[in-house]
């Protein structure tokens, strides 16, 4: 803890920066300084927008707040939790991963195979895990060992993914009836869901990982600086293809809570599951150049943006204006990104 | 000294007095049986590109607690010298010893763990990990599976204040925000912080003002004066004699001359970088047997 607590303040101590500068230091602290603070402002601009949403919501419709609707907010935040954590990994490394929901479409799809067959939950949650990592595993060894730019290959697993779990099950959905998944689904501890605490569990690994092992450190320099990781002995080709499964094993997780939320295995396209998961990061303060990233950030993006379909449905906005809102709320966050760095 | 130590939201982190001090000394006083003998020898070098010859018959003594300034032009081989001794690529011949003894060097690897670190011209840090990270990188230490952040922090603080370092406020610095004297301070501290013999550093004043400069030829001069055989690579002959104890001038591959600092002039060194000898230094004229016969028949006329 105490090692958190410094950083922060190594990272976030603007204000007393110029002062121990030594004479011979470019004479422009105040500046950077300044560009410092809005770069601070901007890391936090999910947690800032979030505020902001709650309270104009919350005045126009006083549901909004009320412990029900805040229940099912989290519980419909929980997927995008967890799918968006697997993108910032990859993110982090200066890749994106824009397979993400295709594979969460196909683990359901490969969960629905097994479960069918009578194999069982256990086997039927691990058989989607697996079948999440693999294709992350794919786009892992394609980008880092193939060399092909990380939006070319995972846009080209999309189509795979999405296809293979078209074929696989025939275009048509599997209705999964499983007591335990229903209680993954509906049970709550307070106002946590069980999905959502899955998913507030994995976001916590995620921070240790990302922060407290070497792993974590390796995934930031990659990011940061690949040649220099390189020379210093970081094993860059490996972190990429690591990142990939990660991105990979949590869309197989992912799956598992979608498939007890909708209680089917369904071939369906979760083309917003992808976007919004690149929005959450984005919004979470992540850098899409890599090197820059938190958990946090992106956990508060994705109830951003649950928060905010959450919010329009309650007022009664029409579904259509829902896409267009995340789109402005997304653009308004790149454009506060611009003050990183 | 302390100056480093004291953090800034005085979260002072708990040093254990006793490893602080075997740490000190086993970085203070490095074992050598006879303190002048070299460290590493590199007798009969070569090594080619192709059809290029780049290194040719390169001999280098290395000695513990002595600057060894690599001086040459554009072009001479110094680079792929030291990236021959750091095990980047390796020579095509030649004998390659380490305390009097035959090694081989394939890998970085294999120079690390011979006690060899190399800070390159391009540094390679990484600017979004603070100054810790980056003197870790790839060779971070662990408390079961998760870093253990208190003693790397402990040893960089420590690392950073033996080599007197008092301009980084905290280690929890990103790289990002220092200066470019700071920089290669810390990608210097980095290679001694593995209880290092030997120190190449190439051009690590190179883009530097003169103030920060000062400072690095301070802490390449406090390496050396721990004992820590020392190569810099410059272009700038002030700094050169200013820090090196020993010169070693390369020119078109080939080491013409491996001499002390106090015993070579200013205009003798830019000789031997520029033509390759100077006076009696260096290379023989390639007309010496002819001049000497002249010299010797002018003389038999004139007596
Ligand atoms: N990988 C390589 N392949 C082919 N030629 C090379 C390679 N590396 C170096 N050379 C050649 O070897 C020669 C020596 O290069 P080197 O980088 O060692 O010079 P240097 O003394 O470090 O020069 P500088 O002072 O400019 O850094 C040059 O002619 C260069 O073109
Ligand atoms: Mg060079």
């Amino acid at each position: 803890m105490t090692e958190t607590s410094t950083r922060e303040t190594a990272s976030g101590g603007s204000t007393s920066r110029g002062a121990g500068a030594a004479p011979h230091t470019p004479a422009r602290p105040s500046r950077a300084a300044g560009l410092r603070d809005l770069s601070n402002w901007a890391d936090w601009a999910a947690l800032v927008g979030l505020i902001v949403l709650v309270v104009i919501f919350q005045s126009l419709n006083s549901t909004f707040l009320s412990p029900g609707n805040i229940q099912s907010m989290l519980v419909a935040s929980a997927i995008l939790i967890v799918l968006a954590i697997g993108q910032t990994f990859v993110v982090a490394t200066a890749g994106i991963d824009l397979s993400v929901a295709s594979t969460m479409t196909l683990a359901a799809v490969v969960f629905g195979m097994v479960f069918t067959a009578g194999h069982g939950l256990p086997l039927s949650m691990a058989a989607a895990v697996v079948a999440g990592a693999m294709v992350g595993l794919v786009n892992g060894l394609l980008v880092a060992r193939g060399r092909i730019t990380d939006f070319i290959v995972t846009l080209g697993t999309l189509s795979a993914a999405s296809g293979l779990a078209l074929i696989l099950s025939d275009g048509k959905p599997a209705t999964i009836i499983s007591a335990p998944l229903l209680k993954l689904s509906t049970g709550s501890i307070g106002i946590f869901g069980y999905s959502v605490i899955v998913a507030l569990v994995i976001a916590l690994i995620a921070h240790i990982v990302l922060f407290r092992t070497r792993f974590g450190t390796h995934v930031l320099a990659t990011g940061g600086n690949a040649e220099a990781a390189n020379a210093t002995g970081v094993r860059t080709k490996r972190v990429k293809t690591w990142v990939y499964v990660i991105s990979g094993v949590l869309a197989g997780i992912g799956s598992i809570l979608l498939v007890a939320r909708v209680g089917a295995a369904e071939p369906a396209a979760n083309t917003a599951f992808l976007l919004n998961s690149v929005a959450a990061v984005v919004l979470g303060g992540v850098s899409l150049f890599g090197g820059r990233a938190t958990i946090i950030g992106p956990v508060i993006g994705a109830l951003l943006l649950t928060a905010l379909v959450n919010g329009l449905t309650l007022l009664g906005v029409s579904q259509f204006y829902q896409p267009l809102s995340v789109g402005i709320v997304v653009v308004l966050a790149a454009f506060l990104t611009r003050f990183q760095k | 000294m302390f100056g480093l130590l004291a953090d800034p939201i005085g979260q002072t982190t708990r040093l254990n007095v006793e490893t602080s001090m075997t740490t000190i000394t086993a970085a203070e006083s490095v074992p050598v049986a006879d303190p002048t003998a070299p460290l590493l020898s590199l007798r009969g070098v070569n090594k080619s590109f192709g059809a290029v010859d780049v290194l040719r018959g390169v001999d280098i003594d290395i000695r513990p607690g002595r600057v060894t300034a690599l001086v040459g032009d554009n072009g001479a081989g110094k680079s792929t010298l030291i990236k021959g001794i750091a095990g980047i690529h390796s020579f095509d011949a030649g004998e390659y010893t380490f305390e009097g003894k035959p090694v081989t060097v394939h890998s970085p690897k294999d120079s690390n763990a011979l006690g060899i670190e190399v800070v390159y011209q391009d540094l390679a840090l990484c600017d979004n990990l603070d100054v810790v990270q980056n003197m870790y990188l790839g060779r971070e230490l662990k408390k079961s599976a998760l870093l253990d952040e208190d003693t790397m922090e402990a040893k960089a603080k420590e690392t950073l204040s033996g080599l007197s370092v008092r301009t980084l406020k905290s280690v929890r610095t990103l790289v990002a925000s220092l200066s470019g004297g700071q920089r290669q301070t810390v990608a210097i501290a980095r290679a001694v912080l593995w209880n290092s013999r030997i120190v190449i550093l190439d051009e690590p004043t190179a883009a530097l003002g003169v103030a920060q400069t000062e400072q690095v030829l301070l802490l390449v001069r406090r390496l050396a004066d721990r004992g820590l055989g020392v190569v810099l690579i410059s272009h700038n002959l002030t700094d050169v004699f200013q820090v090196a104890d020993d010169i070693a001038v390369l020119y078109l591959g080939q080491m013409v001359a491996q001499v002390e600092a106090k015993s070579v002039t200013n205009n003798q060194v830019v000789e031997l970088i520029t033509a390759g000898r100077s006076g009696d230094l260096g290379l023989k004229h390639p007309m010496a047997d002819v001049i000497e016969e002249g010299a010797s028949k002018t003389g038999g006329v004139s007596a």
